[in-house]
């Protein structure tokens, strides 16, 4: 099983994020599971959601403790929340960040999803959309297939801006 | 089709194919995704119910109650508090013998003010003579939500169905959700004593003990032919739609030694536990109760057994642990977690099998014990 967990703050997607993520991996012929956890927080505060992907039926409902990935949609998270928790050695953190941010042990990837997003002019109420690009960028890694990924964007969302954003993210993210 | 949907929507979208006539609702954390998605399927005309918006769940349960008495199929939804809140109505609902679905999202009741999953609103509608399903994945709750239609109406059984769902756990997961075509899976409504203007008869009037006591054993009697109609309806529904369903979900209990008894979400994370006990040379397997009323017999006789309760009748004991040690007459190791939505791990409940103590009671993270 393959577990996910993504650090965002409350507006940012991150749940959002996560259900993309399912649905990709489910058109991947997988099973998939998404879940924030849900706690008091409103906007802005610091957020968790996972997504656990199989190819089996997935039963764990507790929150995943040993990610295999790491997303941190906010690098202002990294010096509030321990987003290194319980991560295996050797596994992978992607930072939405225009900075680099290295971890040694770690696999590190550093993506500016939030210049993706004003460049494509992918801003909603103020706010860049990062879940659409960051598909893109975990697309490359090779969690989810890329055509996968834009299908699950196209049925979330109309606005095409989406996927360019995406699309933008696979290319730019440096492996 | 193929979808990824919430516990919630998966609700919303079998009460859309049961099309009841009348939902009369009021939104609740963690329930409200179901009666949004609801109210959002009868403007856009995807349902062609009438929607009540109702102030309060007395009200919402009052007017299914109405509602259902005319002879049309009714459905409403709630979680802990607003359930309590329905409780008067509940009863009367079961008392007059309708057939009302409801799903009730199962939260903690405050103080402390809390919204996560418990199962203390469901099991304080315990008596009241409505049936209870509990379920543990987006999938079943789909199942579930149609099949109890059929169930409720069934004129061998003509009582209210309760399909109960995790707060946050299920109602907010996301997960795969294979609908299908119910066709004729739920036959039309036929309530014997619907109120008929051609035929004016009273409702409710005073009821003599005779008679009262009488009605009062026709719903035990209801009740226990539930029993045929529930297994008919699982058989018809797994050869319909080829998904297979009872009253329990066993997992490796054919040799199992120790056996986790537990219902919901945590039935389901049980059978990781039973994986890794198996593992380590531990003959585990998990029994998921799915009915809890009616109780079904278990087969657990020569078995160890270690019960999983998330909720609590104070002064007496873990409520599935004294209904399992009343119903099979066996002793079983008692532990209470996740009450409040404490986080309970795969690992936490192979660490209650591993520490079990046949007879005790432990309240996880709480009591010392493991």
């Amino acid at each position: 099983m393959f577990e996910l967990r993504i650090h965002s703050r409350g507006g940012e997607g991150g749940v959002t994020a996560a259900r993309l993520l399912a649905i990709a991996a489910i058109h991947d012929g997988k099973y998939a599971s998404a879940c924030p956890f849900y706690g008091a927080e409103r906007r802005g505060a610091p957020v968790v959601s996972f997504v656990r992907i199989d190819d089996r039926p997935i039963r764990v409902y507790s929150q995943i403790r040993r990610p295999d990935l790491v997303v941190v949609l906010d690098a202002s998270l990294l010096g509030v929340v321990d987003v290194l928790s319980g991560l295996k050695t050797g596994s992978t953190i992607l930072i939405n960040s225009a900075h680099r941010h290295e971890y040694p042990g770690f696999i590190t990837y550093n993506i500016d999803l939030t210049g993706i997003a004003l460049r494509e002019d992918l801003v909603i109420a103020g706010s860049p959309i990062l879940d659409t690009p960051l598909l893109g960028a975990i697309a490359r890694i090779g969690i989810i297939s890329q055509d996968s990924a834009k299908k699950a964007i196209t049925e979330l969302f109309t606005d095409e801006r989406n996927v360019k954003a995406a699309d933008a993210a696979y290319r730019e993210i440096a492996i | 089709m193929l979808m990824v949907a919430t516990g919630n929507r998966a609700v919303a979208e079998a009460v859309r194919q049961a099309k009841p006539a009348v939902i009369a609702a009021y939104p609740i954390t963690p329930q409200t995704g179901i009666v949004e998605q609801i109210a959002e399927y009868v403007t856009h005309g995807d349902l062609l119910s009438r929607y009540i918006p109702v102030e309060s769940e007395h009200s919402a349960m009052a007017a299914c109650i109405g509602a259902s008495a005319t002879g049309v199929r009714t459905f409403t939804a709630t979680s802990s508090h607003g359930l309590l809140y329905m409780h008067e109505m509940t009863n009367w609902a079961a008392g007059a013998r309708l057939p009302i679905v409801m799903a009730n999202v199962n939260r903690a009741i405050g103080p402390g003010w809390n919204i996560w999953a418990e199962h203390t609103d469901a099991m304080q509608e315990r008596d009241t003579g409505w049936l209870q399903v509990y379920v543990s994945t987006v999938q079943e709750a789909y199942d579930a939500t149609l099949m109890t239609f059929r169930i409720s109406e069934h004129n061998d059984v003509l009582l209210p169905v309760m399909v109960n769902l995790d707060g946050f756990l299920l109602s907010h997961d996301m997960q795969p959700l294979e609908t299908v075509e119910p066709g004729d899976f739920i036959p039309p409504l036929h309530l014997p004593h619907a109120i008929d203007p051609t035929n004016p008869v009273a409702y409710g009037p005073l009821t003599g003990p005779d008679q009262y006591f009488r009605f009062r054993w026709d719903i035990e009697r209801s009740m226990r032919d539930s029993v045929s109609v529930i297994r008919q309806t699982q058989a018809e529904f797994a050869r319909r739609f080829g998904r297979t369903y009872g009253f329990t979900d066993d997992y490796r209990c054919d040799d199992a030694d120790v056996v986790v008894v537990a219902m919901g979400t945590l039935g389901k994370e049980a059978e990781v536990a039973v994986d890794t006990l198996r593992n380590e040379g531990v003959k585990a397997g998990s029994m998921r109760l799915r009915w809890f009323r009616p109780f079904p017999k278990l087969d657990l006789a020569g078995r160890e057994v270690v019960v999983i309760d998330r909720s609590y009748s104070f002064g007496f004991g873990g409520t599935l642990a004294t209904s399992i040690r009343t119903s099979c007459g066996i002793e079983p190791y008692s532990v209470i977690a996740g009450l409040g939505g404490q986080e309970v791990t795969y690992d936490d409940i192979a660490g209650f099998v591993r520490n079990r103590r046949i007879g005790g009671e432990f309240w996880f993270g709480v009591t010392p014990g493991v």
